[in-house]
Formats: C-alpha cells, sequence, structure tokens
C-alpha cells in the first residue's frame, strides 16, 4: 500500500515537473495566453459603467473585484484537452501513450497542471499591475474564503477537465471532436459568469442555471473570493455530482472507443 | 512454448466509401455508405522466446494492422491471440512491461526537451528505480552511442540520433517480446547498420524475442533466420529466409542514368524493365546473367552512371507471387 503510493507520487511529480520543463519552453506563448484571458477586464470596465445606475444590486467597486476575481478563475481552469487528444487520434501518437501502463488521461491532467505553475506567475503579475493602477479596489479576503477559493477552483478545474476530456472521446466516432466543445463554449460564455454575475439573471432562469455545471466554473469561485453570498454546500455537490457523471460516462465512451480505434498513421 | 501464438486472427476495418463530385459530396453528407475491408485474413502463426523473425508484405498487406493486434492498440475482429501469456487487448499492466512497439514513422519523445526528460518519465511510469534507470540508460546508451546526445533537444538531433533514442526509450523498460515496425526507415547506411547491430546485440544480450518489419532487404538478411510473408492479409510463407530466397530466382535492381532518351522497346532488349522515365532506366536482372548484361549495357548504351543493388523487398515478395512460387 505505502510502496503504491510512493510510486504513484514518483509518477506524478515526474509528470508535472518534466511537462513544467516542456511548457516553460513556451516562455512568450505564456504571457499571451494569460492575456488572451483577460475578457473580464473588457467586462468589467462595461458592467462597472453600468452599474452607476445602481439597477443590479452590486456597486461599480463590486463590478470590479468579481470580474478580477473570475479573471483568476478562469486563469485556473483553461482547458484545451479536447485538441490534444483529437490530434493524438488523427496522428496516431494515442498508440504510444497506451503502450504504456498508465492511463493516457494522466499525461493531459499533468500537462494542465504544470501548466498552472507556469502560468501563474504571469496571472499574478497581471493582478498586481492592476492594484497599482486602480488602488481603490484592492481588498483582502478572509483567510477562510482564500482557502475555499482554493478547494473549489480546483475543483472546477476538475470539472472543466472532465467534461471536455468526455467530449475528446467522440474522436473516436467523428473526425472533429472539438466542435462539441465550441457548442458548449458557447453555454459556458454566458452561464459561467463569465459575461456578468449569475446573480444578476432573472431569478427563475438562475434556479435552472445552478443545476447546471457552468456557474460553478466561473461565478462560484469568484464570488467566494470577492465574499459575496452564496450556497456553498449546494455548489459543491452540483460540482462533485456532475465531475463523478462526466467521469462514468468519461470512461464508458473511452472502452467503446479503444475498440473502434484503428491507430491511424501508426 | 511459444511466447506469441496466433490463430486465425482477422481484423475488418470499416470505410466510408464517396464518389467523386457534388453528387457524391452531398450522397456522402446524408447517408454514408461504408463497406468493410479485410486488412488481415486468418493469419496463424507462433514464436518461439528468443526469435527473431522478420515480417514481410508489401505496403497495406496487413503488417502494422497485425502489430496493432499484437500489442494491443486495435482490437481483432476475430481469432485468439496470447502474446507472452496475456489477451493483448485488456492492456494488463504487467503485459504492457513485457512488450514494446517502435515504429520507424513515428516518435514518441518529447519534441522540444531533452531525450533524458522523456526518459525520466518513462521510468516513472514503468516504476524503474532510480539506481537501475541510470545504470540502464548508461549501458543501452553505451550500446547506441548516444551518451552525450540525451541533454540536448530531440528536435536538434539527426535522424539517425532520434531513431537510437526512440529505441532506447522503448527498451527502458527491458521488454521481453519486441515488435519493430520498420525501425531503420529514413536512415543512411551507417545509421541503418549501427540500429541493426544493437538489435542484434540486444537480442543475444537479454534475449528478447523480436518481430520485425522492414522495407530494407539488409536488415532482414541481417537480423531474421524465419520470415513470414504476407499478401493482401493472408500469410503466403512461414518459414527460413534461405527458403525465400529460393522459391525465386535471385536478382539484383540495375539503374541506369543514359545520356540520351531511349524508347521502352529499346531498353526491354536489355532485361526485364521495372520502370524507365526520361533517362533513367531501372531493369530486374537474375543474378547469373548480371555480368552479360552489365557488360552489354555498357557497351552498347552511352551510359552517364550505374548502380546495382538489392531489390526492394516489395519487388521481391511481388516476384514470388507473379512466379506463383508460393501458392495461398
Amino acid at each position: 500500500m505505502k510502496r503504491s503510493m510512493q510510486h504513484a507520487m514518483r509518477k506524478a511529480s515526474t509528470l508535472v515537473t518534466v511537462y513544467y520543463a516542456y511548457m516553460l519552453e513556451y516562455r512568450a506563448e505564456l504571457l499571451l495566453w494569460v492575456l488572451s484571458g483577460s475578457l473580464p477586464f473588457i467586462l468589467m470596465g462595461v458592467w462597472g459603467q453600468a452599474a452607476q445606475g445602481g439597477r443590479f444590486g452590486l456597486s461599480s467597486l463590486d463590478f470590479i473585484r468579481y470580474f478580477l476575481a473570475a479573471f483568476l478563475a478562469r486563469q485556473f481552469t483553461v482547458v484545451w484537452v479536447i485538441w490534444e487528444f483529437e490530434r493524438e487520434i488523427v496522428e496516431g501518437k494515442l498508440s504510444f501513450r497506451l503502450l504504456q501502463p498508465l492511463d493516457p488521461g494522466w499525461h493531459h491532467f499533468a500537462s494542465h497542471v504544470a501548466e498552472r505553475f507556469a502560468r501563474l506567475p504571469f496571472a499574478i503579475a497581471f493582478i498586481g499591475l492592476f492594484f497599482l493602477l486602480f488602488s481603490q479596489a484592492v481588498w483582502i479576503p478572509s483567510i477562510s474564503s482564500v482557502l475555499l477559493f482554493t478547494l473549489v477552483v480546483i475543483l472546477a478545474f476538475i470539472l472543466r477537465f472532465i467534461t471536455q476530456y468526455t467530449f475528446a472521446m467522440f474522436a473516436f466516432w467523428i473526425e472533429r471532436a472539438n466542435s462539441i466543445e465550441s457548442f458548449w463554449f458557447l453555454f459556458y460564455l454566458f452561464l459561467s459568469g463569465l459575461i456578468a454575475p449569475v446573480r444578476i439573471f432573472p431569478p427563475a432562469l438562475q434556479k435552472i442555471v445552478l443545476w447546471t455545471p457552468f456557474p460553478y466554473l466561473i461565478d462560484f469561485p469568484a464570488s467566494i473570493l470577492v465574499g459575496l453570498p452564496v450556497n456553498v454546500a449546494q455548489g459543491l455537490c452540483v460540482m462533485i455530482g456532475w465531475i463523478i457523471l462526466f467521469f462514468g460516462l468519461n470512461r464508458w465512451l473511452w472502452r467503446r472507443g479503444l475498440k473502434r480505434y484503428s491507430g491511424m498513421g501508426a | 512454448m511459444p511466447i506469441i501464438n496466433v490463430e486465425n486472427l482477422s481484423k475488418v476495418y470499416p470505410v466510408a466509401v464517396k464518389q467523386p463530385g457534388l453528387k457524391g459530396t452531398l450522397a456522402h453528407f446524408f447517408k454514408r455508405t461504408y463497406t468493410a475491408i479485410a486488412a488481415v485474413k486468418s493469419v496463424s502463426f507462433a514464436i518461439e522466446p528468443g526469435e527473431v523473425v522478420g515480417f514481410l508484405g508489401a505496403n497495406g498487406a496487413g503488417k502494422t494492422t497485425t502489430l496493432k493486434m499484437l500489442t494491443g492498440l486495435i482490437h481483432p475482429s476475430s481469432g485468439r491471440l496470447d502474446v507472452a501469456g496475456y489477451n493483448p487487448f485488456r492492456r494488463e499492466p504487467d503485459f504492457l512491461r513485457k512488450i514494446t512497439l517502435v515504429m520507424g514513422q513515428k516518435q514518441q519523445l518529447i519534441w522540444d526537451l531533452p531525450a533524458l526528460d522523456s526518459l525520466r518519465i518513462n521510468a516513472a511510469v514503468y516504476g524503474i528505480p532510480d539506481q537501475a534507470f541510470r545504470q540502464r540508460v548508461g549501458e543501452l546508451s553505451e550500446m547506441l552511442t548516444l551518451s552525450d546526445k540525451l541533454t540536448q533537444p530531440v528536435r536538434k538531433l539527426s535522424l539517425g540520433e532520434r531513431m537510437k533514442a526512440e529505441l532506447l526509450a522503448a527498451l527502458l523498460h527491458q521488454p521481453q517480446v519486441l515488435f519493430l515496425d520498420e525501425p531503420t526507415l529514413g536512415l543512411d547506411v551507417n545509421a541503418q547498420v549501427s540500429v541493426r547491430e544493437f538489435l542484434k546485440d540486444y537480442n543475444q544480450r537479454y534475449g528478447a524475442t523480436v518481430l520485425l518489419t522492414s522495407h530494407y532487404m539488409a536488415d532482414i538478411t541481417a537480423l531474421c533466420q524465419r520470415v513470414l510473408v504476407i499478401y493482401e492479409g493472408q500469410m503466403i510463407y512461414d518459414g527460413s529466409l534461405d527458403g525465400l530466397l529460393e522459391k525465386f530466382a535471385p536478382c539484383r535492381a540495375v539503374t541506369v542514368e543514359l545520356a540520351e532518351v531511349k524508347t521502352t522497346a529499346e531498353l526491354q532488349a536489355y532485361g526485364e524493365l521495372s520502370e524507365a522515365s526520361g533517362r533513367i532506366a531501372h531493369f530486374i536482372v537474375p543474378q547469373e546473367k548480371l555480368t552479360h548484361t552489365l557488360s552489354r549495357i555498357l557497351a552498347e548504351l552511352n551510359v552517364i552512371d550505374l548502380t546495382v543493388a538489392e531489390p526492394p523487398i516489395e519487388e521481391i515478395i511481388g516476384q514470388i507471387f507473379r512466379s506463383g512460387a508460393v501458392g495461398i
């Protein structure tokens, strides 16, 4: 038991450190990737202005902080596994992964985790710069909300990863599985809280949305960090429920897909 | 007790069929029709531990498909197979630790990092302890004359060095059964020779079983005592290499570059013309007529350049099949 734990730890740390080295090969790209997630800053300006009418129950400052936290949550939950997986299927590279006694999913997971570490300094520097320019927006979240934010953002990353990796499984059947992700992304964009906080949605819509996985990817962690009221217990349950559901679907599709795999070109 | 046992193995792929033109495209969009392509048809063979077996066949004959089934990458349509006591498609960790697959036209090493980083991943994945890892890398890189190359990014290595590094990565876990698909593809002659010698050395040192495909006759003659020949998905020969070569008159491929263009009819007077384009002509000449034919060509034609080589395996197999030396 103890030995197998040690083996697992060694696998995990080796994968993450090697993929970290790999990510650091793309220094310039990393900065651009961080900047490409700056949509919340644009919306911050829009909503900050709009909130001055006082119609939303949130002040301009609330909006600014919310979108800053949304930016941070988004940095932790960026996932691109579907494009990687699709490439592996199309180019037959999955074959090499299948030859090894480790589920290929772990390679993707480790490379995403490693990328988080590579991306983090840029994101923090970006937020630091923002605070320097708008010192009135600075706030110090409590230790408990930081801890809760960390937990939730990790779960949000896992949820986002497992959903996209599940869609990626369709690459066994269709040529371009990423079209499913593109369709899903449309809902993600509007319902996750990236464009607008979920709390300003019409109440009926809010009720429905809170049962979908979307708001837990951005709105939920961002609200926790800013200190806006959320139903933590319900949120965690919904997240874990979706993770379990997608995990089951993922493994089922994986087993069926492998029977169809032809190792194209390899 | 054979380490690889294959009985009536078949693989059928569904392939979408599309007619050319707009009409065909629309039909393809609304109602896709599939035909079943049998890549491997009821193949049977057995390989004993420590054997080095050459697997021959033209492009698309079913070699790679068979290798993919033997390594558990693809699911067989029917038949039974057993490799090292396991059913490959289950991909049990203990099975995966016993085998490896090297594909000449594919690479597993991470392109932008030194090979050593990819090797570290493999060591962790296969659970190779640090000390054993260092010792094996030392030993294998010495056998492959590769030691100073492992710390350079893979993209900076030459094709030959990269192939050697691929071999190192594929053998780090000391597999008992090696499946090699065109391991010398595209390498220059020197690199081909060193890869060949390494494989020979590895087989002798560790008693590993090797099943290898190659387009280079020299790979097969240097390494394999036994060959399997597959033609259009069916096994047409299983036996010694000498036996295979005896089945047809041994030949040489002669390539001639002429000073002026000759007609096909003019060239055919000198022997079996396999291909002619512009001033270049390729002949297949039986061994016993080689000297005679060459002196005639040199005496009667205005030759700029002339090379004599072993004919490609494709040619040999094609010839075996055409001559009917081996019946199905």
